[in-house]
This record gives structure tokens, sequence and C-alpha cells, in this order.
């Protein structure tokens, strides 16, 4: 058996990506970004208020962190509710001890079935963001226009009614997308997406329907990488993101140009009573630290040069 | 096949000295995978290039950092050391992003074949395709760099039983004994061995080390950047203390989206402090350390081979 001779065609290769969604650039060639006051370094807390369904589909895969025992999983469906209850409260009282701003992402069905649960989230004076439907509505290659449409929009359209808000973010859940999600978005008004961990810095994403901002949101140093995924100790997190940030307020300065930390939450993870102080402590080293503007998502777009 | 016949039992005692240039005990060398994963890439019968469908924006994105922003992060680093890269190349790069080839030719870099794409596997390749892939990487790299291709990782360790035969002998077909002599493909030893092809073609593997790869350490194996550290020292500890004895070879594989993470960076920056503080270290390319293996080395290796096989 061989392959078909289109295996070893390329009609992509070519100057730039296989692809047209933006401009090829490195980060280090751009021209600098000054942050306000002078800081070096950016740090964007994003907080995933997440919901997990008990009867997961798992269409076309099973989304980390989900389900993982026969149904009914009694056990993953309220270890993640319990972030929703308990370890968001926690992060509440930690945020404000340390003065910090996060922004949450939001299952939009949460916002539609628990009027509590919203107004405490509305009571943050934080910025919200689309994380989807809920952790089971994935966007995919290959899904339906129309499916993933009214996913869309159900979702925008709920949060916004719910919150009485402009809601301009959008954050995919497992950070998926299908060939048509760029578009679905820009035209439900979503001016901004965090799906595409390619950057450290935000940057112009076309769509056919215009542009949009993509704003990374890096998986590699979030609490559910480091510790769900890789296994690595709660302490192990705290070093690894004050390691990082201690290297990009050093690369900041030394070629004169603010950098970004994106760095996303699970409540239902580091919520737990054991690992929060190892949150807390990730939130003071940020919130003590002279070189470091803890900004939300449209504050970092804000200043940034990317325009839409 | 039930062995792979590419190489001949040789235990790891009583061999012939090998003697590195200067008396290093250590020729060390890195080779940072520069790499293209395609966003919608063909299927392959064998083996899903991606875990979701297309278009599969976590892995390709993630991998895409890599090339925007990671590998001028671990050029600094390199350069800081005085270590010039071996590149393990997805030759495609070369079309999509010239930039990052032409930094590595500044730096005198060596360029050695990954294939074309690393979502372009060779599972089910007629013996024809893997040869015409594998001569588009060499002439690739020629076009653009002006170096014959003297190695091989086969893109995404992706391999036939005629791999390493087949690139030994499009490398002869474009450039005689000047390219396509060495392979990274084989993870059976510390120190160059000859491999055996069916050209008869002077050929050895050239230790590249899985274990000390940083995507097999972070992405497999789950290590803590700073046990990534303890890793390679104490791996390196080891090869210095035999290479007293006889010359070993340490490899450190990267992939810029691992190792070039602002939280892993400084695990590789101590690393190589820490290994290039030793006196007695040949820092090579692969190409540097393949090529004086051949000239002096290879013939003691093989008839110290021949000498044992079946016995002694």
């Amino acid at each position: 058996m061989s392959l078909p001779d289109e295996y070893l065609k390329y009609p992509m290769r070519r100057y730039g990506n296989d692809h047209d969604r933006y401009q090829w650039s490195m980060l280090q060639d751009r021209a600098p970004i000054q942050w306000p006051d002078g800081k070096s370094l950016a740090v964007w807390i994003n907080t995933s208020v997440q919901f997990y369904p008990l009867n997961e589909r798992g269409i076309p895969f099973k989304v980390p962190y989900g389900m993982a025992m026969p149904y009914p999983d009694l056990r993953h469906y309220s270890l993640r509710d319990y972030g929703n209850r308990v370890g968001l409260y926690r992060f509440f009282k930690g945020f404000e001890r340390f003065n910090i701003k996060p922004t949450y992402a939001v299952s939009a069905q949460l916002a539609n079935d628990n009027p509590y649960l919203l107004a405490q989230l509305l009571d943050q004076d934080a910025e919200l963001i689309c994380h989807g439907w809920n952790m089971d509505h994935l966007h995919y290659g290959g899904q339906d226009i129309t499916e993933e449409s009214e996913i869309v929009k159900r979702s925008v359209n709920t949060l916004r009614d719910k919150t009485k808000r402009d809601i301009t973010g959008w954050l995919g859940p497992a950070r998926n997308q299908s060939e048509n999600t760029p578009e679905l978005l820009k035209a439900e008004g979503i001016e901004y997406c965090c799906d595409w961990v390619n950057d450290d810095m935000p940057y112009e994403f076309n769509t056919n329907n215009g542009s949009l901002i993509m704003l990374p949101l890096q998986t590699e140093i979030e609490d559910a990488f480091v510790i769900g995924t890789n296994l690595h100790s709660e302490d192990a997190w705290v070093t690894q993101v004050i390691d990082a940030i201690d290297y990009l307020v050093a690369e900041a300065k030394q070629q004169k140009s603010g950098r970004m930390l994106g760095l996303s939450l699970h409540p239902w993870l580091t919520g737990q009573p054991h690992r929060i102080g190892s949150l807390e402590k990730v939130l003071e080293y940020i919130s003590q630290h002279n070189d470091i503007w803890q900004a939300s998502a449209s504050d970092i777009i804000k200043h940034s040069r990317v325009r839409l | 096949m039930e062995k792979l016949a590419a190489y001949d039992y040789w235990g790891y005692s009583n061999r012939p000295k090998i003697k590195w240039p200067n008396g290093a005990r250590v020729a060390f060398w890195v080779a940072p995978n520069i790499e293209y994963y395609e966003l919608n890439p063909p299927p392959n019968p064998s083996r899903s290039p991606w875990p979701q469908p297309n278009p599969a924006v976590p892995g390709f994105s993630i991998r895409d950092w890599g090339n925007r922003v990671g590998h001028q992060r671990q050029m600094a680093l390199l350069d800081k050391y005085n270590i010039r890269g071996s590149v393990s190349l997805s030759v495609a790069l070369c079309d999509h992003h010239p930039e990052i080839i032409e930094m590595c030719k500044e730096r005198d870099w060596e360029f050695f074949s990954h294939g074309v794409y690393n979502t372009r596997y060779t599972y089910n390749m007629s013996e024809a395709q893997e040869r015409d892939m594998i001569r588009d990487s060499i002439e690739t790299i020629y076009k653009h760099t002006g170096q014959k291709c003297a190695g091989y990782l086969a893109p995404a360790l992706s391999h036939s039983e005629k791999t390493l035969d087949l690139f030994a002998e499009v490398g002869t077909e474009l450039f005689g004994d000047e390219a396509g002599y060495y392979t990274c493909d084989l993870f059976h030893d510390d120190q160059p061995t000859p491999v055996n092809v069916s050209s008869g073609k002077r050929f050895i593997s050239m230790p590249y080390s899985l274990e000390m790869n940083d995507t097999i350490v972070y992405a497999v194996n789950k290590v803590e950047p700073r046990h990534y550290l303890t890793m390679l020292k104490r791996h390196f500890d080891r090869l210095y203390q035999e290479g007293a004895e006889s010359g070993t070879v340490m490899c450190i594989p990267t992939h810029s989206y691992q190792i070039s993470n602002a939280h892993r960076i400084k695990a590789f920056e101590e690393a190589l402090e820490y290994i290039t503080g030793h006196p007695d270290v040949w820092v090579a390319t692969g190409k540097e350390i393949a090529d004086y293996y051949l000239e002096n080395c290879y013939d003691d290796a093989r008839a110290d081979i021949a000498s044992k096989v079946g016995g002694a």
C-alpha cells in the first residue's frame, strides 16, 4: 500500500504560514510597545468559570478535565462544580486582598442557570469573557456551520442578556475552533479571541467578516496544565510562574519593549484548600512587583498597537 | 523483520578508545528542531497528526509560538555560550519562514534533514515516495543554505524499514560522500557507531538522546523544569566521567515551543552554563562530530565490531 500522490504535494508551501489568518512575524522583530507608567510586564489574569455537563457527549473529542468515569460520573462533575461553589469565593478573597483585577471567562449556560453566581461575578466589577455555552459544546473542524453559528449566538447573546453588558471577548472551550469559528465570532460582535496561543502579544487575526484581535492566553503556564496535566505540585507551579515573570521582565528590559503574561486559572483546581495558598503566593508576587502592570484583557488591547 | 539490521551488537566495554580533539572527554552538541507543523495536514492511515479534527488550533498554535517567539530566545542563549546549533529542519520552513533560516546561517549553524513537514509521515510511503521526500529535503537545504545535508532525523520520527538506506543512497546520488552519512534515528548508544546500510556506504549513528529531548522530558514524561536541569547535569556528569576513558557524545535536542517558554528557559540556560563550564568539552555540531569520527574512529570501530560478532 502506498499513499496517494497528493501526500507529497504541498500546495500551501509558500512564504508566511500555510493559512491566511494572520501575518507572519517574529515577536522580537516588531516595534517596541510601551505599557502605562513604563512598566515592563503586563500580567493578565483570567479565571475560567466553567460548566462541565454530567452527560458529556465528547463530540468530537473529550474535553480536557471533563468526565472520566462511566456515566454518571458524580466524581468529576461535582469536583468541577466545586470550583463554582467554593473555589471561586476563595479566589474573590485572594483577588481583593492583593488588589488583583482578573477577567472571568464564563460558560454562558452558568450565567443563565445560576443568577446568584452571576450576580457575584458582576459584583466583582471585572471584565467578563464568553467561554462558549459549556465545556461539552466544543467548536471543531468539520462542525456543521448552522449548528456552530447557533451555539455562538446563544452563548454570546445569553451572556449579554444576563449581564446587560457588551461582551466582546471569547475563549473557546478547550481553546478549540472550527474553520468557521473566527467568522462566526466576528459576526456576533466579538472583538477579541484568546484561543490561539501562538504569540506573547495581541495581534490582528483575519476573518471574512473583518479583523479580530487575538489575545493569546497561554496554556503551558496555566494552573490546570501544570498541575492537572503535568501533575506537578502546586509549589512547582508557583516556581514556574515566578520564573516566567522574572524572565519576561528581564527580556522586556533588555529589549526595551513591554511583554505580556496571560495567566489562566481554574477555581476547581487552585481553589482547593491545599492549593489556594499557592495561588495567593503568586498573586502576592504579582501585586508587589514594581515592574508589573496588572491589567485586564481590554486594558492590554487598548494599550497595544493592534487595532481593529 | 524481527531485528533491525542497521547495527550489530557491540557492548559498551573494551571498545577502541575514542580520542576527541584536544583531549576532550565529551563531544557536546545542541540540536534545535526547527519545524513546521501544518494547520490542515492530509491524513495518514497509521498516525493522526492532531488529536482534534483540522484545524487543531491548540497543537498548531503552540508550535507556531515556537516559530514566532521561541527561536530567538533559544538563539540568544546559544550565542551566549558560543554554541552553534545543529538544526533538525522541517525543510518547508525555508519557504514559510526564511528569516529564521537566515538567522541560523548568520550563526554558521548546521542544517540537517527532518523531512519536509513534521505532519507528513513516512508511514505507508512507497520506496519511491520516501526517496522523493528525502531528495526534496536534501535539495531544499542545499538551495537555501548551500549546505550538503549530512544528517537525518526522520520527520516526527516516522520510519520505514528502508529509511536509513534511502537517506544514504539519495545523499550519494546528489553529493557523493559529502551528504547523507549520519542518522539521529537510533537511540542504542552513547557513542557514534557504524551503521550498516545497503549500499555499504560509510555511515554512522549520532547519539541524539531521546531521553534528554525537551519534548520527551516535558510533554511525555511531564518533568518539572528544574528537575530537567538536574537530569541534564547528571547525564553530563556521567558521560564526562566515562569520557576520560573513551570519548562520549552528549546531545540536547530542543524544540523552541517547549524549551523557550518563559517558565522553562532558565533550566536550559543553567544547563548550558554548567556543561560549557567544564574544560574537557568539545562543543561541536553533529556534522563536525560525525566527520571527525569517520576520519579517526570508524575503521577501528568496524574492525572491533567484526572481531566481536559471534563471540570473543
